[in-house]
């Protein structure tokens, strides 16, 4: 990736501290954020909220063929996470033994690299989760 | 008065033994795990930094002792291992626990006791009202060259501190520094790995200043070694401190609740802070710490430290002690690979 700069810095508040939004008419959370609420539409009023940093494993794959700059961090799992506010979110998972990685399982959030722009270039961290 | 509101601390969960380095290069582990009093390593994996580190640790003590991250006026982290050779990692570490905008944070590097220069500039502006809370963090991902004498010790981990004046959990009594220009260990700007004086580490570098530091603070308070309940070392390996301990009239049990790197290797800047938050995951309310850290180049911070009332409340979930049980063992090849140690990575 070159000049992942805007990337890494538009994101870093939803990367770093779950930073999602809520709807103050309906009641629902979002991650990431909505710009509308999806239910309510104009009558929707959005505010920001941090999301839950516990959650439960609601699906998830064993990575052997990875993405360009992840190539050698394979096998790796990758998660939708269901956070306790019901909230998904797709997310790595490390630090969690193999027989522990199952639908259901409990996990939270951590801090990770998640990838670097080049030799030279940001690196950009974020969450990750693991079995608690 | 000003002292430790909160703590908090964070190690890797992979470990290599040093009886498995040793196998690659030829060597006797056994004998080099007893020379050093070192068994395993904590390593860092992949996706893992002395950033990182930082960021979870603080956050730990933050939760545990519950306070407000908008009170933390200054952030300071003190690493030798920073991702970045220009860019703040206290910034990346400040914004992370939800302390920004209104604070002031910066890197210290003073080799393994940048992490205490950060508690006592914390413990300055508490002082003088400058800001509420201070956050001083020790984070380290240690480098040692392949088959040089650091690589069985280099290991990784952080510890963080908020320093306060209201709702402590222990009281920084007294501090004193000690400091010369002592040549025994440094990395020049774009070298990958430090290099070090050999012995030369020993006597006029590592006992001249933790000695000197830890004398010149129980004559500044007019303690005795009898004084206290804990003492924590700066510790390189397993023994340095022990000896140290020793040789100031310290029981060696008093030592032995801080001594944490026979289990996880050294942790270079947050050495001696995850010893002393060890510690605090069992002293009990009045009794005494004497922490004493140091860094080459040279110098020591030396701390006299009162545990107060309403520890027991404000201490993390999981004991240091606990915490570095949940572990998991890489081979060589493994360690190279997180590490990044061969080339093409």
């Amino acid at each position: 990736m070159k000049n992942a700069t805007p990337l890494i810095w538009r994101n870093s508040a939803a990367r770093y501290n779950l930073a999602g939004n809520h709807c103050e008419t309906c009641g629902k959370d979002y991650f990431p954020e909505r710009v509308v609420c999806p239910t309510c539409r104009r009558r929707g009023k959005l505010s920001a909220k941090q999301m839950p940093t516990d959650g439960k494993i609601y699906s998830f794959t064993h990575v052997h063929a990875a993405p360009a700059g992840f190539e050698h961090e394979t096998p790796y799992y990758i998660a939708i996470v269901e956070l306790e506010n019901g909230v998904h979110l797709l997310t790595q998972l490390v630090d969690s033994p193999a027989e522990k990685v199952k639908i259901g399982t409990n996990v939270k959030m951590c801090f990770r690299r998640i990838f670097e722009d080049g030799k030279e270039g940001l690196i950009a961290y974020g969450f990750k989760f693991k079995v608690v | 008065m000003v002292g430790i509101v909160g703590y908090g601390t964070y190690v890797p969960r992979m470990r290599v033994k040093v009886d498995e380095i040793a196998r690659v290069w030829g060597k006797e582990g056994a004998r080099i795990s007893k020379g050093l009093g070192i068994n395993e390593k904590a390593v860092a994996s992949f996706d893992e930094d002395s950033c990182s580190f930082a960021v979870e640790a603080s956050r730990v003590a933050l939760k545990s002792c519950g306070a407000d991250p908008k009170g933390i006026g200054a952030v300071f982290v003190g690493s030798e291992s920073k991702p970045y050779a220009v860019k703040p990692t206290a910034t990346m570490v400040a914004e992370a626990i939800g302390a920004t905008p209104e604070m002031t944070a910066a890197d210290f590097e003073f080799a393994c006791k940048a992490g205490t220069a950060g508690v006592q500039a914390c413990m300055g502006m508490v002082s003088s009202g400058m800001v509420k809370y201070g956050l001083a963090v020790g984070s380290d991902t240690a480098q040692g060259r392949p088959n040089d004498a650091l690589e069985y010790s280099a290991g990784g981990g952080a510890a963080a501190l908020i320093i306060g004046k209201e709702g402590t959990v222990a009281d920084i009594d007294a501090t004193y520094s000690f400091t010369t220009d002592t040549p025994d260990f440094w990395r020049r700007q774009h070298a990958e790995f430090p290099r070090h004086a050999g012995r030369f580490t020993a006597e006029p570098a590592y006992f001249k200043h933790v000695l000197s530091g830890a004398k010149g603070l129980l004559a500044k308070t007019g303690t005795k070694p009898e004084d206290y309940d804990f003492a924590v070392f700066h510790q390189p390996n397993g023994k340095f401190p022990l000896r140290a301990a020793t040789m100031l009239g310290f029981e060696e049990t008093k030592a032995m609740q801080g001594l944490i790197t026979p289990f996880i290797g050294n942790t270079y800047s947050a050495a001696a802070m995850i010893g002393l938050c060890s510690v605090l995951d069992v002293a009990k309310p009045g009794q005494r710490i004497l922490v004493v850290s140091y860094g080459s180049g040279a110098g020591s911070d030396a701390f006299k430290i009162t545990v107060k009332e309403g520890i027991e409340a404000k201490r993390p979930k999981v004991a240091v002690l606990n915490a570095i049980e949940d572990k998991e063992y890489v081979d060589y090849a493994g360690y190279v690979k997180h590490r990044r140690k061969i080339k093409s990575l």
